[in-house]
């Protein structure tokens, strides 16, 4: 690796396995700010923006936190990241955050804002119930009184009161944010030896535990690096697409284990939010109404969005179709309700348009993946050996 | 083949019990005949159940969960599961789902032993559970039958917002009720719903009451056990017909005459003689019912008040339907079903329920399959002991997986339980 890509991964891993979010504690100091923690799938980060708060992204522990407390919260055959962040929660980790907001994934996350509200009463918990009628007279209204709501919210807790122009100015930001990520995932679908996905994963994690200035900085480096890293060199890899793990994301040492399997994977669920919306955002007009139009008609079929009249799994084998993906890898975390349930209908689409495909499942905090990586192994050969 | 020695000993019922059996077996026959009789059918779930709205246009409900229950019940659940899961559905996901699926693929024989009817409508009434919507995507795709989504916003802060009410009520006018009139070929008539709403009140009223004599000293009731079968007509198909108002009017007379002469809840084996006094939480077993009962009932627990028997609606805080105003009462009483509550709702009702009631304490009854009741449960007992002072249980079972159901850990933990809170009152503590 050259010095410049080193440095950069190097940084964004570093802020990626900072626990203790020590970028939002800096963040803080410098401007005296609100910092609002985050759970995946999907947030308005622009709006937070506006206000003056830096939104944080919360994705569990991984694989770095021993679980001391959190495993108390839950009974075994709950899934992981809400015992881990029950456990950073409660370890301090996150004494720098004045709030959280708990977006509508599934009964877990969704029960575990009331957890939230009765551990730490003083602090903003907020539920953020996302439509699922995407009708803009229906949904759209009730969308928009939400984030009214928690713009007001905010705003008692100390936060700028909700402007328009404010507001205008943080959609253009994070267009220009969501314009980077879709540039390299564009470079990776086109080059994948050009931008591993372990890099790109630590890359999109460090981007929701700072400022979005800075994460369009390290990006913007990154690209340049790796546009300039000719000695990496094509493989005869297979390529993939991994979804599932739009939640409780994988360890990074598995994600590593695919790419050592010999998997190119050429698009993925990981970090969604900043490719939640797959357009750019309109940067005049009434902002607030681009937020709502926006989420009700460019979101991505995600497992916790109802899907009504398409077909299922339409939409994953567009994404396999764009990406030049030579096969699907269902990789859920266990016991995820929103991902596990969806796998069998999106399978039954795949299958039927005779893509390759196998399944596994992780925990954010495994550390063996000698099964994973010869199943992996085995798909690729299989892809490389018998695919037309 | 079975001697009279080794006969099952007969299981005693009230006669409402024998009721409210014959009332959904009647349902279940007359949704086997709709393929003749030209009845339509739609598939719908029991938080957040808008019957009265279904009956408004002569549709026939059906209740993937009750099937489910009722295959749970009927020994069948270990086969249909085990059917979905060779299918590919994951062994981590609920088992009312895959218990369902392996029902339909089995023929979809209910528990009459006649055949279901495939779905007119699937009226997904996305109230307090994630995972019902993913069900219906799964029946959406079995069937091909057309899907009326209502989308029922979760009481986050613990509250009905005006927004949350407006919502829900234009997906009423502008989804749902297009969709019933497609699927009825019949217009919607207010009128004719709000007729039902007034006798939905009024059963509620009676069903309230029964609830409530379990704060009397003995119970006369099982507030758990026994209260399954009390909610059944108003969970199910009954809420808001005349039959409804016939059954809780019964039932509660049926009370009023145990209370008067100081008697105990019948269980399975005879009349409990009440020890302990407990508040569950969750739902309760259904692949081994009986014999889950048996272990409170030998131990003379009785449970006064539980949180199932809100899953279809909570009407012991005050809500009953509204004949004034038909949809939005619908709306109200969807979003108040039990798991559409927040934790901190969740935990003030369960410790009233410990004060009011005079329970000895809170036990948890933890399903594997449903995240919608167990995640958090263990906070939720945490905070109903500090708050109460009143000692929590701990167990763990499953809806409708046997293998789930661990009769001598649950027996275990449950003695153990009721030993701590002897042990507690021999010390002259709160139990």
């Amino acid at each position: 690796m050259t010095g410049e890509l080193e440095l950069v991964v190097a940084e964004a891993e570093e802020l990626f396995r900072d626990l203790r979010l020590g970028a939002v504690r800096r963040w803080k100091e410098e401007t005296g700010g609100l910092a609002v923690g985050y759970m995946p799938i999907y947030v308005p980060l622009e709006l937070f923006h506006a206000q003056g708060v830096m939104p944080v992204g919360i994705f569990g522990g991984g694989d770095q936190l021993e679980i001391i407390r959190g495993d108390a919260y839950y009974q075994s055959y709950i899934c992981h990241i809400p015992r881990s962040t029950i456990e950073l929660g409660l370890n301090g980790a996150f004494d720098c955050l004045d709030g959280m907001v708990f977006p509508a994934i599934c009964d877990v996350v969704r029960n575990l804002s009331g957890m939230w509200k009765l551990q730490f009463p003083d602090r903003l918990v907020r539920y953020l119930d996302v439509p699922q009628n995407f009708d803009p007279e229906v949904g759209g209204r009730f969308y928009r009184a939400e984030l009214e709501s928690l713009a007001a919210e905010l705003a008692a807790r100390g936060a700028a009161s909700y402007d328009a122009s404010r507001l205008r100015e943080s959609i253009a930001v994070y267009n220009e944010l969501r314009g980077r990520v879709r540039d390299l995932y564009d470079l990776r679908r086109r080059e994948p030896w050009k931008v591993p996905t372990h890099e790109l994963y630590v890359l999109l994690r460090a981007s929701v535990v700072q400022p979005v200035e800075a994460s369009i900085r390290l990006l913007d480096r990154y690209r340049e690096a790796a546009l300039a890293a000719d000695e990496r060199r094509p493989m005869d890899q297979a390529r993939v697409l991994v979804t599932g793990s739009f939640c409780e994301q994988p360890p990074l040492g598995l994600i590593r284990t695919l790419e050592r399997s010999g998997c190119y994977v050429v698009d993925d669920d990981f970090v969604q939010i900043h490719r939640w919306m797959e357009c750019d955002l309109p940067t005049g007009g009434d902002p607030l109404a681009s937020l709502v139009d926006a989420f009700l008609a460019d979101s991505v079929a995600s497992p916790v969005r109802y899907i009504g009249e398409e077909t299922k799994g339409r939409a994953l084998l567009e994404r396999v179709e764009r990406s030049g993906a030579e096969g699907v890898l269902f990789c859920a975390p266990s016991f995820c309700d929103p991902a596990l349930l969806d796998q069998p209908m999106i399978v039954a689409a795949v299958e039927a348009a005779g893509i390759p495909w196998t399944a596994f499942k992780y925990a954010e905090n495994n550390g063996q993946f000698q099964v994973i990586r010869e199943q992996a192994g085995t798909f690729s050969d299989s892809i490389k050996l018998w695919s037309d | 083949m079975t001697t009279p020695a080794e006969a099952v000993p007969e299981v005693r019922k009230d006669g409402s019990q024998h009721k409210q059996k014959q009332m959904i077996a009647d349902h279940f026959s007359r949704l086997a005949r709709a393929p003749r009789t030209g009845d339509k059918c739609v598939y719908t779930f029991v938080p957040g159940n808008l019957t009265e709205l279904l009956l408004s246009f002569d549709l026939l409900p059906v209740l993937p969960e009750i099937n489910a229950l009722q295959s749970g019940m009927r020994g069948k659940s270990r086969e249909y599961i085990s059917l979905a899961e060779k299918q590919g559905h994951s062994e981590d996901v609920c088992t009312y789902v895959k218990c369902d699926l392996g029902m339909m693929k089995s023929g979809n024989v209910g528990p009459t032993g006649e055949k279901i009817p495939d779905p007119d409508l699937l009226l997904l009434s996305y109230t307090g559970c994630f995972t019902f919507m993913k069900w219906f995507e799964i029946l959406r795709q079995e069937y091909g039958a057309p899907v009326a989504m209502l989308h029922v916003p979760y009481q986050g802060d613990g509250e009905i917002t005006a927004a949350m009410r407006d919502y829900v009520v234009e997906q009423l006018r502008r989804n749902v009720i297009p969709a019933l009139e497609r699927v009825s070929g019949k217009s919607y008539d207010e009128d004719r719903l709000s007729e039902l709403l007034a006798r939905s009140a009024r059963a509620e009223d009676d069903l309230v009451w029964v609830l409530e004599s379990a704060k009397n000293r003995p119970s006369p009731i099982d507030a758990y056990f026994g209260g399954v079968y009390y909610i059944g007509p108003i969970f199910t198909a009954f809420r808001g017909t005349d039959e409804a108002i016939d059954y809780y009017r019964e039932l509660r007379a049926e009370v009023e005459q145990r209370l008067a002469d100081g008697r105990g809840p019948l269980a399975p084996d005879g009349e409990i003689e009440e020890r302990f006094r407990l508040v569950v939480e969750g739902p309760p077993n259904w692949t081994s019912f009986r014999e889950f009962w048996r272990m409170f009932a030998d131990e003379g627990a009785v449970v006064v008040a539980s949180s199932y028997t809100k899953v279809g609606g909570v009407y012991d805080t005050g809500f009953r339907h509204d004949p004034a105003r038909p949809l939005e009462s619908l709306a109200d009483y969807c979003m108040g079903c039990y798991t559409n509550l927040n934790l901190p709702r969740r935990v003030e009702l369960l410790s009233r329920y410990v004060v009011d009631y005079g329970a000895d304490g809170l036990l948890v009854n933890s399903v594997k399959s449903c995240n919608s009741f167990s995640a958090g449960q263990l906070m939720i007992l945490r905070e109903v002991e500090n708050r109460t002072g009143a000692p929590g249980g701990f167990i763990e079972s499953d809806l409708v997986d046997p293998r789930y159901f661990a009769a001598s850990n649950i027996k275990n933990r449950l003695e153990s339980y009721l030993q701590m809170i002897d042990q507690k009152r021999q010390a002259g503590g709160t139990a």
